[in-house]
């Protein structure tokens, strides 16, 4: 009989098989090539079966079938896009830097690959257990925007260099809001280990695991941080810097075939990673949700929480329709970054009202949660009264429509 | 000297010295990029964990990009370098020289050059530098951040009164007051 | 409240994504190799030949007057005229065309080459899968490709093809009697011969072509 132990670490245990029978001066080498082929192999994957969800997803959205051609139910769509791309002519424009327009995708890919070095993809599965995961993280993301602007400077296109442009207008003020509001999980869980954050969640009292989306800072920590990543990955709604009807598809427009597939990798691979930081900080990791289903592999429910959130993310792209330059900025900045803040509020008096203040456990904790979540939804509130002032939001009508 | 530190230290050097020497502006900017990498790679090999990273963040995250915004909104300015040797040039490296004059007195002066022996990296955690910067240090923080606060209103008063200029009524007065108020 | 309209937006697209597993009227593409619209009697494609009987040469209706290749607006119309004549259905000589191309990949389906023809003889087709891996003489179809019988055009155009043939038989009978007269006033001044003549006509209801060709 197997144990669900020894499922669980059944990838952890291959790896240090093969590590132990390599020759000894060979075995750091070898450790870090296998992590650093899983991870580029298992979501490089992903993405492949996540083009097809997407294209799906949004199919039936609008009630259509999406792609089904392409072997059972289209599964091998990405097969044959990926041959289309690689046998597409690479078109370079002539006037184009050729030495930083062929480095792009490829600063691009490489930096969103290092970012999965400190995810926690299952229990004992994170590739480099940093004192400072969370920092590095951000630290690495940061460089992604610099390879857009390499793409969008380099192409020589007016297009390409508003896209560029746009991209990094909407990345660094997205930047502030999704830090701010992982800082309320640094705050509480005293750590910037990703490994370290991931097993403080894994506990359980009463069944339940103490995953810090459960909480009132918690849950709207985690909704403000994916609407910072969904703009951090420029995704629709927020996806101007590619924005096809105005300025066709932004910083990539001069990239065709292969390095066009990387760019389009990259955008995937960023949404997993930024995806795979908010499972980490607010979704528990790889930990189950309830202390009876704890038995469930743990990178199981890792990814099984990234495809959740990755159907999320077409979710809302098949719902909600691209915003303006004007109302990203303001959004960003009047509304994400003083909620934000509030929730850091939050999460400082959650820290205090310990037992000793609001008395023990049942009552206690149901006024901790009111208290917390009244200091998040009052905000809430008032921020959202204050900028709807003065606009008043009437049902349109349509001359010629109707 | 180990392998990685050298081809990080090459790696450096090589980045600052085409920050200095390439034409195009652009090319300068993403040269100097590598330098800050390379830098903040240097200070991971030495296991200062919180410095490499924050180097990484601050440098190639804010303030890269902030030259690559400078560059690409002050078009124009791109004058095409003639010669090797320009005032410039000497003036940046006698400022270079000064200080490296500066930073080589200081290594000198220090106990740890002087008691010439190599002394184990302390092992500090981001816990420990958050307690640092929370409490013992929490006055110089705040300075600093009040400094910067009021860095960027002043950037942003400035930005406004030219758009008074423009308009040349009271509704840039007004934003002003409400700033201020 | 700030966010409600995305809520029932996302609710919105949550139930056309379950609601297209579940009911199938939401989805509205035809899976095209497999599946295929109905057409509508009117849609066409590109024009074609009729001929009446079974013999494509001899019962061809056009007679290379040429109209409709003066006014093809994108000029795809390329006709020859005979040098010899033939009969047509109500036993007049014509002409017919030596040549009749259509480059169907100029044609633009407007149909105005149907409207102009006076003899019925060209009508639009419905078949729309015309790709060929010939490049350039592919879509070059001759006289031989385009005729058609009037069977298929009765079959593709019903309605449009019942109105045709009434006005066809109603020429034809006029053409009959005419003949009938012009044969019964020719009977009275030449030598009388009643009995060939009602036999001409008998035989001219059963096959107009070869009717008056005797």
């Amino acid at each position: 009989m197997i144990s669900p132990g020894a499922v669980d670490q059944v990838f952890v245990t291959l790896k240090d098989w093969i590590v132990f029978h390599t020759p000894a001066p060979l075995q750091t080498l070898v450790s870090i090539v296998i992590e650093v082929a899983t991870i580029i192999v298992v979501f490089a994957a992903l993405f492949a079966l996540a083009t097809v969800f997407e294209r799906k997803g949004l199919g039936r959205m609008q009630n259509r079938y999406g792609p089904n051609r392409v072997g059972p139910f289209g599964v091998f769509q990405p097969i044959a896009d990926a041959v289309k791309s690689l046998t597409k002519e690479d078109v370079v424009p002539r006037a184009a830097d050729h030495v930083v327009h062929y480095l792009a995708p490829l600063v691009l890919v490489g930096v969103v690959f290092l970012t999965y070095a400190v995810l926690p993809v299952g229990r004992n599965m994170t590739a480099v257990n940093l004192d400072a995961g969370v920092l590095y993280f951000f630290a690495v993301g940061a460089a992604t925007e610099l390879a857009i602007f390499m793409a969008g400077w380099s192409s020589h296109n007016k297009y390409s260099l508003l896209g560029a442009m746009r991209a990094i207008a909407q990345m660094v003020s997205y930047e502030i809001p999704l830090i701010l509001s992982s800082v309320a999980v640094i705050m509480i869980a005293g750590t910037l280990s990703t490994v370290k954050i991931v097993e403080l969640q894994a506990r359980y009292s009463n069944g339940l695991a103490h995953w810090y989306v459960f909480t009132p800072w918690g849950l709207a920590g985690f909704i403000l941080f994916m609407i910072a990543a969904t703009a951090e990955t420029n995704r629709s709604p927020f996806d101007l810097p590619e924005g096809e009807s105005e300025i066709i598809s932004g910083y990539f427009i001069e990239y065709s075939g292969f390095k066009f597939a990387l760019f389009f990798l990259a955008e995937y691979l960023e949404m997993f990673a930024v995806s795979g930081l908010g499972i980490t900080l607010f979704l528990g990791g790889w930990s189950s949700p309830v202390s009876f289903l704890a038995w469930i592999p743990s990178w199981l429910w890792f990814f099984g929480k990234l495809l959740a959130l990755l159907f999320a993310f077409i979710w809302v792209r098949g719902t909600v329709p691209r915003l303006r330059m004007d109302q990203l900025m303001n959004f960003a900045w009047k509304f994400m970054l003083p909620m934000t803040l509030v929730t850091i509020l939050s999460a400082g008096i959650w820290h205090f009202l310990t037992v000793a203040v609001v008395g023990p456990k049942p009552l206690g904790g149901v006024i901790r949660w009111l208290v917390c979540a009244l200091v998040i939804f009052v905000p809430y509130i008032t921020l959202a009264r204050v900028l709807e002032r003065g606009r008043r939001i009437e049902k349109r009508v349509y001359r010629f429509a109707e | 000297m180990t392998l990685p530190f050298l081809i990080l230290a090459i790696m450096t050097l090589a980045g600052g010295v085409a920050a200095m020497t390439m034409r195009r502006l652009v090319h300068c900017a993403l040269a100097l990029v590598v330098s800050f990498a390379g830098l903040s790679a240097l200070y991971l090999n030495l296991g200062a964990e919180f410095a490499g990273l924050a180097q990484l963040l601050v440098y190639v995250g804010a303030i890269a990009i902030l030259i690559v915004f400078a560059i690409l909104l002050t078009r124009g300015g791109e004058g095409e370098p003639e010669g090797a040797f320009s005032p410039a040039g000497i003036v940046g490296a006698v400022v270079a020289l000064a200080v490296f004059a500066v930073l080589a007195w200081a290594v000198e002066t220090s106990g740890v050059a002087r008691a010439g022996v190599t002394v184990a990296a302390p092992q500090i955690t981001m816990r420990e530098i958050g307690f640092a910067l929370m409490q013992r240090y929490v006055l110089p923080l705040e300075v600093i951040a009040l400094m910067l606060t009021a860095a960027m209103i002043g950037a942003v008063i400035l930005a406004l009164r030219e758009k008074r200029n423009d308009s040349a009524g009271d509704s840039g007065a007004a934003q002003k007051q409400g700033l201020r108020a | 409240m700030l966010g409600e309209g995305i809520i029932q937006g996302l609710v919105e697209t949550a139930r056309n994504f379950f609601g297209s597993y579940v009911e199938k009227d939401r989805l509205t593409t035809v899976q095209y190799p497999e599946e295929r619209h109905t057409l509508p009697e009117a849609s066409r494609v590109f024009p074609i030949l009729l001929y009446d009987g079974d013999d494509a040469a001899k019962g061809l209706r056009c007679v290379a007057c040429q109209i409709c290749e003066k006014e093809c607006p994108p000029r795809c119309i390329h006709i020859e005229k005979s040098k010899d004549k033939k009969p047509d259905f109500v036993g007049k000589q014509q002409f017919y065309p030596a040549v009749f191309d259509i480059d169907v990949a100029v044609c633009m389906s407007c149909q105005i080459c149907v409207e102009v023809c006076p003899f019925d003889a060209i009508r639009m087709d419905k078949v729309y899968e015309l790709s060929t891996s010939d490049r350039f003489g592919g879509l070059l179809w001759t006289k031989e490709q385009l005729s058609k019988p009037n069977e298929y055009y009765q079959k593709i155009h019903p309605m449009e093809a019942a109105e045709t043939d009434e006005r066809r038989v109603k020429e034809l009978a006029e053409a009959q009697a005419k003949a009938a007269a012009a044969a019964a006033k020719a009977a009275q001044t030449a030598s009388p011969a009643p009995g060939d003549a009602s036999g001409n006509g008998a035989s001219a209801a059963a096959k107009p072509a070869t009717a008056v060709h005797e």
